[in-house]
């Protein structure tokens, strides 16, 4: 996985509360066996005029142009602004890899569904938590005629804006780590080998018919 | 010793190891495998030139992408190319690495989440994870179930082991007893209307109280699935003498005097009298009616003898607005009472509710009636082979085909619409799925979620009624 670095992006404002993984990736691009390329999907019901299936040639299609990600503001956008809840529903870690592909590095929203959450660190993306109030006044800030661009310093835990007061944000030690040294988590967990095989033999003991 | 919750009790027994910030190593008893969050893990493991850690650990079977019309001639008669490789590569990654796969024709196929129980696969006490986040639903044996994205499936093929950490505890209590014709879906849907969405975000919940208790294990099966919905990535319900009993027989069940041994350790799994929640939440079962969703999130839900909310009501402006866009997706004004509202099709089926009791309340109502004529489908896809089998046996689908029903094949279908079986743009449908989302059953498809009798007199009545 890629090292997560500190860098500055645009910021992308999707006003929306229970923004779920169909929505953001919807089921017929679940198909493929990649990983990639989910990127020109992503939000496909939203972002296109037309119903959109695997295999088409994204940029012929019509774009919906009052939806925000078509906006010229936030071409390039690398930090997506939402509302609570975002990445309910579905596990499919689909979601993440299209908001990837797409070029989203960070989200920023009151709360997350716990697997969406999950699945963001496992590919390098950094979902940031703030008070309802800061979202809030960042909206005020990302929805005005000049977009706004902000630096994510993961290190430090803070987001800055301009000249203003960082604001500091929390994060897991272990996922901080893992983001910062672009950790593999199935490397890790294999150097516990033994660890899992006294589990196994403790366990099968206990409890023979679960190795039965 | 202190008192402990059944949640304590779950996650105890399966830790391999804790850091001092309280990420853990979880041991995986049972991982079940579908095929559309499985390919790219299996080509992670190829690529890292790993192997699955404990092979008969896993089980799988394709779901989501299985024609659910005449298929006997097998994966050649899956007409869409992405969605034939996308199962013809899981049964070659089971061939690959010897994991045991229920094939499309195989009579023992259908959707995971109701194969698993059913086969005695999942068994209390145990661990269980899938790539699909309605794998809660198998906490409804006493088990600690959640679902997990595709980097998580690859690091349980090859390490048997998850990195987690440990969730709050809820529990949420039914209070006394339901009416007669309030299931367990109803159930959910009311307790996902008063805690959200969103409301059990970073817990994990134990289902209990005397409405609970009273369910059959396949009434629990589709409480605990619909956890997710409310947020939490695992429900549960403690182990009782119906576990037992449901669990007895089941060809993945222990025999012999490993059977007496697992008996005796199941009757554990229950919390202890004094454990303490994380957070408690209160549900009087008297007061739950039939319930039917009429916007775009499950928490959007009414009892059948209401109308449809007005977003002028709501307070907060964020919801309201959610409201609004719900309202104009839905097709639906404020105030029009739900029964009121007719639908062009009829789902009954998913991993919510697909099981022979679920189409043994749908046949009852349908029986000797006919499907409406403004109702352009009813569906009715039974959640395995083998509940297709119990279901003919017991003439279920004559009923059914008699009435103007379809009688299908296995498999996930309309619930998210990954094969042939859609809505079109603007469709309404009363469904026993478990997602009401924006084009979660085709695009512009509007969906209303309802128990499977509810769904029936739907179908027979053209429109919601009072069952």
């Amino acid at each position: 996985m890629e090292k997560f670095e500190t860098f500055t992006g645009i910021v992308c404002p999707l006003d929306r509360s229970n923004v779920d993984t169909d929505a953001i990736i919807p089921k017929q691009f679940l198909k493929s066996i990649k990983r990639s390329g989910f990127g020109p999907n992503l939000f496909d019901e939203w972002r296109y005029l037309d119903h959109g299936e695997p295999g088409m040639d994204n940029s012929k299609r019509p774009l919906n142009p009052d939806f925000v990600l078509n906006d010229p503001r936030y071409q390039g956008a690398q930090v997506l602004l939402t509302r609570e809840n975002f990445g309910c529903g579905s596990s499919r870690e689909h979601a993440p890899w299209a908001l990837d592909d797409y070029g989203f590095r960070i989200i920023i929203a009151p709360s997350y569904a716990d697997i969406f959450f999950n699945n963001c660190f496992k590919n390098g993306i950094l979902p940031v938590v703030l008070d309802e109030k800061i979202v809030d006044e960042l909206f005020a800030q990302a929805t005005l005629e000049q977009a706004l661009s902000l630096t994510v310093d993961l290190q430090q835990q803070q987001l800055v804006v301009g000249d203003a007061e960082p604001i500091p944000f929390e994060v897991d030690p272990f996922r901080k780590h893992c983001l910062l040294n672009g950790l593999d988590d199935i490397g890790l967990t294999l150097q516990h080998v033994d660890l899992i095989k006294a589990y196994e033999a403790r366990r099968a003991d206990e409890a023979p018919w679960l190795f039965s | 010793m202190s008192a402990k919750t059944l949640y304590d009790k779950l996650w105890e027994s399966h830790l391999v190891r804790t850091d001092e910030d309280g990420t853990a190593l979880i041991y995986i008893d049972r991982h079940l495998v579908h095929e559309v969050t499985s390919p790219q893990a299996f080509e992670g493991l190829r690529l890292a030139g790993r192997k699955p850690w404990r092979t008969e650990a896993n089980l799988a079977t394709p779901d989501h992408n299985v024609p659910t019309t005449e298929r006997s001639g097998g994966v050649s008669t899956i007409v869409d190319p992405v969605s034939r490789l996308q199962v013809e590569t899981l049964d070659q990654n089971c061939r690959d690495f010897a994991i045991t796969e229920f094939e499309m024709l195989d009579p023992r196929q259908g959707i995971v989440h109701v194969i698993g129980p059913e086969q005695g696969a999942t068994l209390p006490g145990m661990t269980v994870v899938c790539g699909d986040s309605h794998t809660s639903t198998h906490g409804a044996m006493g088990a600690l179930a959640f679902g997990i994205g595709t980097s998580e499936v690859e690091h349980v093929l090859a390490t048997q082991c998850l990195i987690q950490k440990k969730s709050k505890s809820m529990q949420v209590r039914v209070d006394g007893q339901v009416a007669p014709g309030v299931t367990a879906k109803d159930i959910v849907l009311a307790i996902i209307g008063k805690i959200g969405t969103a409301g059990g975000t970073g817990y994990a919940i134990e289902f209990a109280g005397d409405a609970i208790e009273t369910l059959s294990i396949e009434g629990r099966l589709t409480l605990c699935n619909m956890a997710i919905e409310a947020g939490a990535r695992a429900g549960f319900v403690a182990v009782d003498q119906k576990t037992i009993d449901y669990v007895k027989g089941r060809p993945y069940a222990p025999q012999g005097d490993d059977w007496d041994k697992a008996i005796a350790y199941w009757q554990t799994l229950h919390t202890d009298p004094g454990a303490e929640f994380d957070k408690v939440v209160i549900l009087d079962g008297a007061a739950i009616k039939p319930q039917v969703t009429w916007g775009t999130s499950p928490e959007m839900v009414v009892g059948v003898d209401q109308a449809v909310p007005d977003p002028a009501d709501e307070a907060d402006k964020v919801k309201a607005d959610g409201m609004r866009r719900a309202l104009e997706y839905m097709g639906l004004e404020a105030g029009t009472p739900i029964q009121d509202i007719a639908v062009d099709k009829v789902f009954i089926g998913s991993c919510t509710n697909s099981r022979i009791e679920d189409l043994r309340a749908a046949a009852e109502v349908a029986k000797g009636q006919q499907v409406a004529s403004n109702v352009k489908l009813a569906l009715i896809v039974p959640g395995s082979g083998l509940v297709k089998a119990q279901a003919e046996e017991e003439g279920l689908d004559k009923i059914f085909v008699e009435a103007g029903f379809e009688w299908r094949e296995p498999g996930c279908s309309m619930c998210l619409a990954m094969n042939a079986d859609r809505l079109e743009s603007g469709e309404r449908c009363a469904s026993t799925s478990n997602r009401n989302f924006e084009g979660r059953q085709g695009q512009g498809g509007r969906t209303h979620l309802v128990s499977p009798a509810m769904a029936a007199a739907a179908a027979i009545h053209g429109h919601f009624v009072e069952i």
